[in-house]
């Protein structure tokens, strides 16, 4: 299972703040095409950073089971 | 003593302060952001913020690590709050303490420009007539370039 975070305006486009994906070995390019597109947030998605396990990271990055991947919506702290 | 951390709690640079006092430190720098209420001529009622939180404190502590490089001798301490914030409530603290003035000035400006390019904390404005989430507030590089220098910046 690869569990996926939502944030923001991710999460209230989704009506959720996580998504479980059976799945391994899949790219999080992969994975936004084959798991994610029934949530309608494709545009969301594409203006993203993505962090897998807590690290920022990118589209090719290959995915395992227990992986967590987080998409991140432009930041606005401070 | 944690120097970094995300709290649904009021915040007091006081608290900051203490994490950074020392007696090499002949400086003491501080930045607090609070909630604005009005925007470009738009009522803002109350703030609401959300944040990833274990990735958050990793990035905080990110952004001390690159201070340390930049401005050796400096210690860092920030904090940000989440949840619901109404009008001139603190949102963010930072202080840094140096030997002399200079750094700690120069580094408490770098640590508030990184917090709102790396840290995935995110704010959401509250207006009477509705709501919005915020997202790059700064709009002087490209949401691509960021995530590049984000990337590139990491330490392992």
């Amino acid at each position: 299972m690869i569990k996926v975070l939502l944030f923001a305006e991710l999460q209230e486009r989704a009506g959720k703040s996580e998504v479980m994906v059976e799945a391994d070995s899949i790219s999080v390019q992969e994975l936004k095409e084959k798991y994610l597109l029934k949530y309608d947030m494709a545009d969301l998605l594409a203006q993203a950073m993505l962090a897998v396990n807590e690290e920022y990271s990118e589209e090719d990055t290959v995915l395992k089971s227990g992986d967590t991947v987080a998409f991140i919506p432009p930041v606005s702290g401070g | 003593m944690e120097r970094y951390w995300i709290t649904p709690q009021p915040i007091s640079i006081d608290e900051c302060i203490n994490k950074v006092v020392r007696p090499e430190a002949g400086a003491i720098s501080t930045f607090i952001g609070i909630a604005r209420e009005f925007t470009r001529g738009k009522r803002t009622l109350y703030l609401e913020y959300e944040a990833y939180i274990p990735m958050a404190v990793k990035q905080l502590e990110r952004i001390g690590d690159e201070i340390g490089t930049k401005w050796p001798d400096t210690l860092v301490s920030i904090a940000h709050r989440t949840g619901r914030l109404n009008i001139s409530e603190v949102a963010v603290a930072i202080a840094v303490s140096s030997p002399h003035r200079d750094q700690a000035f120069k580094a408490s400006r770098y640590a508030i420009e990184r917090i709102k390019e790396i840290v995935p904390i995110w704010k959401k404005e509250h207006w009477e007539d509705g709501t919005k989430w915020i997202g790059d507030q700064k709009e002087t590089i490209s949401y691509v370039e960021n995530n590049k220098s984000a990337k590139e910046g990491q330490s392992d």
